[in-house]
């Protein structure tokens, strides 16, 4: 049992989850509603989104890259396939939509993995410059404006609930969407994917040390490019999953998410140095930004206070992160005071 | 005689018109331990890379255990027995030792999915070659220095190695773990395997290998026995130029002494220390890792104020307890890490040599005075003959050598009464070694007292005019250099 507990206090994880914990008590014990059944069901609803969004960033900052364009990208393919298809009069189901959507995701995530993986250019500057591009496309070449209704497939999915939690005390009603399978389902094959495959280990190994990667035998380059394949399929589930649920498609609604969901990635522990981090922290994080956001209204708090704490966690998060740079540079100094001694 | 693991016959390459190898042969016995010497740049790397497949040569032939190769990948050289533990180690310091270790067969068998217990008994037959006892789960980030190099040499094992090549593995170790390093050198011979071992440090050289190969300026020099070798030749080898290296004696120690501590300590790091300097003297100080040694150098220069005890300089009391006060009172210091805490390296040469003296060649209302500042930096240049052809270089363009002499420079041109030296000559080849030293015997016998913090004990023994000996903090024995030895110095020190 000591073990155990020791073992827990050296994870970062252990804190955030107690800071969470905290978090959440003060929220409850300020407004009593925090803990009811029906807030609950809300707040796993509200990670779906953040959440796939968090999966496929905290993927790219292990492999010691950055990704900036994901909202963009996710917002080209969902537009360009919910615009082709109500152009078409589309009135099937999901599946159609979802396929689409996974397709265009990888073009543009090829795109970026292309860039960053055989040009071996810094992945911050291409994320920059193809969220740049993607937007472009998007309000350019689709002309893109705010569809008011999507195909009904769409929208049904959205809505349909996978079970509606009641809150006995006020009698608020809320729904778990079936949406936040695609968050499970994501998660555990992308845990499989880190964890129990040779190509996943590959994404921890160029995160430590990308030279000894290459010469150890891995493909570093394919590990990359699929890497941001991979993240742009996942974004664009996010994208396609956010238009369903708010069954209308507003094309900049997801643009300047990208800040939000590094903090989230930072808080729960990821080195943004690369290397480092674990699935659950990078939901932890996630979780707490979310929390963030939802219960402050539930404390009343006016939502320009919102904006100025979750600023302040992106603070925290990237100043937790630059400590542990210092930190281990500090050590490296050190290293190099015994080197001389 | 058995089939040479390794035979490279007149390698020649070039980059960018430059030849860095000019026709270097080379022979590897089955389990012999080789040693590749040769001052920084001489073409050591190239070579190696060349043999490990990384470059292609322009010409010349590699043969691996008799079969020639023209032109080899990395892959086919590690196919061939080859490997090579670069001076990273090329670790993954986020990952597990197991995970290290296990990594390179996995992917050799190409293995798509982590299959822990595969792993784990991979990871353990390599550990158990040469002994090496770590938790394998550890992070490699947890481990010293030493064992990283040893989950290296594990790793380079795996693979039915028949030649070990080791990139300077000595440099950050210490002389606890570069003999245990030794030993497993000479568990690998037992074994069959050769080992190839890239060093410019002498010692080195003498005690672990049996043949030697010198390298200069990308031509072989000489392949010999190391037993035919002594401290005189290889170091002619090495630069082609002839020291005497006759021990530093003092010319005229008259006077007060300039500086006089007493009782000097800093709790947890020194315990009263008491000495005297005069004008003209060398004073070497030495001791192991932890010793207090540094510390006191730092508190000498009032990077670490001491708690208790008296500093005296020139007979009058002084409290040290900022660099400024430090300088003030005519004290310079030379880092020992001159890359990262001695100059400005994009800077220019001529601007690194009057930093520190920058303030008096302002004029009454602080604005630098250009001819004066041209003129003190030709009088260094010249003086402590730095090989440059225009002082507006920057500093990283010139040797390591080179780079210590402006260091030098810096503290000089405001000329202390009291020089201290932290490694002066770490990482510097030979040559430069030998220049530095007389530069400072130089300066000494112009009547500066210098205080050298050094390792290298065959240095404190010939530069020095004292000895000074730390362990735990104080001191243990003050001796003098011409009547003591190696063996001496290191019993004073364990």
């Amino acid at each position: 049992m000591p073990q155990i507990i020791k073992k827990l206090t050296q994870k970062t994880e252990t804190y955030i989850f107690l800071v969470l914990l905290a978090l959440s008590f003060i929220i409850e014990l300020r407004s009593g509603q925090f803990f009811t059944s029906n807030n609950l069901v809300d707040l796993a609803s509200a990670m779906i989104v953040p959440g796939l969004f968090a999966i496929g960033e905290f993927m790219v900052i292990v492999s010691g890259g950055f990704d900036v364009s994901f909202p963009a990208l996710a917002s080209l393919s969902v537009y360009a396939t919910t615009s082709t298809l109500l152009n078409a009069g589309y009135t099937g189901n999901i599946w159609l939509p979802i396929l689409m959507v996974v397709v265009i995701g990888a073009v543009l995530g090829a795109f970026n993995g292309f860039l960053i993986a055989f040009f071996e250019l810094p992945p911050f500057i291409v994320t920059l410059g193809t969220a740049s591009v993607f937007k472009g496309i998007m309000q350019g070449v689709l002309a893109s404006r705010q569809l008011a209704t999507i195909p009904k497939g769409m929208s049904s999915f959205g809505t349909s609930a996978l079970f509606i939690a009641k809150n006995a005390k006020s009698g608020l009603t809320s729904r778990m969407p079936v949406a936040i399978l695609v968050l499970v389902i994501v998660l555990v094959l992308v845990f499989l994917l880190l964890y129990k495959t040779m190509f996943g280990r590959g994404i921890y190994a160029i995160g430590g040390n990308a030279s000894s990667a290459f010469r150890a035998g891995f493909n570093v380059r394919r590990i990359k490019f699929f890497l941001y394949v991979g993240v742009g399929v996942i974004s664009s589930l996010a994208g396609l999953i956010r238009v369903c649920m708010m069954t209308q498609c507003h094309p900049t609604n997801m643009l300047g998410m990208e800040m939000m969901i590094i903090a989230g990635v930072v808080l729960g522990g990821t080195a943004i140095s690369g290397g480092a981090g674990t699935l659950t922290g990078c939901m932890l994080g996630t979780a707490m930004i979310v929390i963030v956001q939802n219960s402050l209204i539930l404390l009343g708090v006016p939502t320009f206070w919102q904006e100025c704490f979750l600023g302040l966690l992106i603070l925290i998060g990237t100043g937790i992160s630059a400590t542990q740079v210092m930190r281990s540079t500090k050590m490296g100094n050190m290293k190099k005071l015994r080197r001389a001694e | 005689m058995a089939q040479n693991v390794l035979k490279v016959v007149d390698i020649k390459k070039s980059f960018a018109g430059v030849e860095a190898l000019k026709g270097v042969s080379l022979e590897i016995a089955p389990g012999e331990i080789h040693c590749l010497a040769g001052e920084n740049g001489c073409g050591k790397s190239t070579l190696i890379k060349i043999i490990s497949g990384v470059y292609e040569p322009n010409s010349g032939q590699i043969e691996f255990s008799g079969k020639v190769h023209t032109k080899i990948t990395p892959i086919e050289a590690i196919m061939n027995g080859i490997q090579v533990i670069y001076q990273d180690f090329s670790v993954f310091p986020n990952l597990s030792v197991m995970e290290n270790l296990a990594f390179n067969s996995e992917l050799a068998n190409k293995h798509k999915l982590v299959n822990v217990k595969r792993m784990r008994k991979i990871a353990k037959e390599a550990i158990a070659r040469i002994n090496f006892e770590v938790d394998l789960d550890a992070k490699v980030e947890t481990l010293s220095v030493a064992n990283k190099q040893l989950v290296a040499i594990c790793r380079a094992l795996m693979f039915g190695a028949k030649l070990i090549i080791m990139d300077e593995p000595t440099t950050a170790l210490t002389r606890k773990e570069v003999n245990s390093l030794f030993k497993i050198i000479l568990d690998l011979k037992a074994q069959g395997i050769a080992t190839l071992f890239v060093s410019h440090k002498l010692d080195e050289v003498f005690e672990i290998s049996e043949r030697f190969t010198i390298i200069r300026s990308g031509e072989k020099i000489i392949t010999g026995n190391t037993s035919e070798l002594d401290n005189k030749k290889f170091t002619f080898y090495m630069t082609g130029r002839e020291f005497d290296d006759l021990a530093f004696t003092p010319k005229s120690i008259v006077g007060d002494p300039v500086m006089e501590v007493k009782d000097l300590s800093l709790s947890g790091y020194f315990e009263d220390i008491n000495f005297s300097l005069h004008k003209g003297e060398i004073l070497g100080l030495t001791g192991l890792l932890g010793s207090g040694r540094t510390e006191l150098a730092l508190s000498l220069f009032g990077m670490r104020k001491a708690d208790k005890g008296t500093i005296r300089i020139k007979g009058k009391n002084v409290v040290l307890d900022s660099v400024r006060s430090a300088m003030e009172n005519g004290i310079g210091y030379v880092p020992e890490d001159r890359l990262s805490e001695g100059l400005f390296l994009p800077r220019g040469i001529g601007d690194n040599v009057v930093i520190s003296e920058i303030d008096s060649l302002a004029n009454r209302i602080g604005v630098l005075d250009k001819a004066r500042k041209q003129k003190e930096i030709d009088r260094w240049v010249e003086e402590l003959s730095i090989a440059t052809p225009n002082p507006d270089n920057a500093c990283s363009t010139l040797s390591g050598g080179n780079q210590q002499r402006i260091v030098l420079a810096k503290w000089l041109s405001r000329e202390p009464d009291v020089l201290i030296l932290n490694g002066p000559t770490m990482g510097v080849d030979i040559g430069s070694k030998h220049d530095i030293h007389l530069i400072l015997e130089k300066l000494a016998d112009k009547g500066m007292a210098l205080i050298i913090i050094s390792d290298d004990i065959p240095e404190i023994l010939s530069t020095c005019s004292k000895i000074m000996i730390m362990k735990n903090g104080r001191i243990t024995a003050t001796l003098n250099p011409k009547e003591t030895n190696t063996q001496e110095l290191s019993q004073y020190m364990m």
